[in-house]
């Protein structure tokens, strides 16, 4: 049901973009723009109300020995004591995903016998799914820069390195798309994980699957005018706004795609991207034993310690011969 | 843990990322306008219509290679019955005279890479 939903939506989409083509003004200038504007403001209004969240104690979730005495080995990476082991830990997280290569699976065997194995499908298609879409996204900027930036160039040669078909055929579109097509055939055929699906977990994979099939559509089969779509982003990042004649449909349904994405990011599942930073069970190191952390915003207590005890009481004690840590 | 500077710069450094075509272009200081073509010729109309070569030519070119190179089939006949030679260097490029000017212009400006035409062609009016 929640497939079928998101499916439809989907489609939706598709035919709003269709006939939005028809109002480049509003399609090409007025939903970019909010779309972009909405990303920026969500996504730091988000940043900060996380931020502002309190977070007391340090709370990582760590799987290694933590630093004690020297001659215990300690594992700085799976729990870090110091900054540097931080830093390493949260770059191989955002960078290679490390938390999920360690997911398992746990199955019955013969019915009764419950087995947990090493599942590293999910690492793989979630590896090949975010860089891929990383690369997509850098190598759009040949249409956001001019001159185009060198290291975008490089990027496009690296990742149409077969050179196969014109225009070259690059390795992220195939990557991307057989990474989404997994993902979303776990949800649904893995019974465990269709279970937990909602229609927002399907509808993220149907909406980056639609704009990069959109993509590849355009750039393969049903070819558009690269240069007057140049020149309307151009514009655009110019605050300049022109919209061009002529330029296909394909590329306003791409487009819209993209907005919605932008638009519907700050408040989806997708927020992940910046969540990560903000993990405590992450960003923070294991070293609640040898630094004392105090809550910065604890109310002051009122303590008498044991010299102003001895103060208060020195001739009494002094008077009946107790022993004093102060002899004055 | 109050970490506001380090909030601050994270979300500092996403906003530079995230503006980074408008930013860029206003140190780059180029208009972001498409190139004005030359071409150098008094011919009224290409060998497709304008709109198909602007978004198609490296098909066209694509097929005339393997006709040519691979079928010995060198002459194009268009829906209007007109012939042409298919040949970059002596059809294209008859009127395209100015690699630099006309191919080179517009693939820099979108960021196309140098085409594995001029693997095996000269540039004919190159001298």
């Amino acid at each position: 049901m929640n497939f079928i939903t998101s499916f439809l939506l989907t489609v939706g989409l598709f035919i709003v973009g269709y006939f939005g083509s028809r109002l480049p003004f509003v399609f090409g200038l007025v939903i970019p723009y909010t779309a972009l504007t909405l990303f920026v403001l969500g996504l730091v209004c988000r940043m900060i109300a996380w931020a502002r969240v309190p977070v007391p104690f340090r709370i990582p979730t760590t799987c290694g020995q933590q630093r004690s005495l020297s001659w215990i080995k300690s594992n700085n990476l799976e729990s870090p004591f110091n900054l540097l082991g931080v830093v390493g830990r949260m770059f191989l997280e955002v960078f290679f995903f490390r938390s999920l290569f360690r997911n398992t699976k746990a199955e019955l065997y013969d019915g009764t016998r419950l087995v947990y194995g090493s599942n590293k499908f999910l690492w793989v298609g979630a590896m090949a799914f975010h860089w891929s879409f990383l690369l997509i996204v850098l190598r759009h900027f040949r249409f956001f820069t001019e001159p185009v930036l060198p290291c975008v160039l490089w990027l496009q040669d690296l990742d149409g390195l077969f050179e196969i078909a014109v225009p070259a055929f690059y390795l992220t579109n195939f990557f991307i798309v057989a990474a989404l097509g997994y993902l979303l055939a776990r949800r649904l055929f893995n019974p465990q994980v269709r279970y937990i699906s909602l229609g927002s977990d399907y509808f993220a994979l149907f909406l980056i699957l639609a704009i990069a099939l959109t993509g590849i559509w355009m750039r393969y089969i049903d070819k558009v005018d690269v240069v007057k779509i140049k020149e309307l982003v151009m514009s655009l990042v110019a605050f300049a706004p022109v919209v061009p004649d002529g330029i296909g449909w394909l590329f306003f349904v791409h487009l819209f795609f993209v907005c919605v994405l932008l638009a519907y990011f700050p408040f989806s599942k997708l927020l992940h991207m910046p969540g990560v930073f903000f993990s405590p069970t992450r960003n923070l190191a294991n070293n609640n034993r040898a630094k004392r952390h105090i809550n910065p915003w604890n109310p002051e207590v009122k303590c008498h310690t044991y010299e102003e005890w001895e103060d208060e009481f020195r001739d009494t004690l002094k008077r009946i011969g107790l022993p004093l840590d102060k002899a004055e | 843990m109050r970490d506001t500077a380090k909030v601050i710069i994270g979300i500092l450094v996403f906003l530079v990322l995230v503006t980074t075509p408008f930013w860029y272009g206003k140190i780059a200081a180029e208009s972001g306008k498409p190139p004005v073509l030359k071409v150098g010729t008094a011919e009224k109309e290409c060998v497709m219509s304008k709109d198909f070569m602007r978004a198609n030519h490296m098909d066209l070119l694509n097929e005339w290679r393997d006709h040519v190179v691979r079928e010995a089939d060198r002459v194009y006949v268009r829906e209007d019955g007109r012939r042409f030679d298919k040949s970059l260097g002596n059809t294209c490029m008859k009127c395209h005279t100015d690699k630099k000017e006309f191919c080179d212009k517009c693939h820099s400006y979108s960021g196309v890479k140098e085409p594995f035409c001029w693997d095996c062609h000269n540039d004919p009016n190159a001298r």
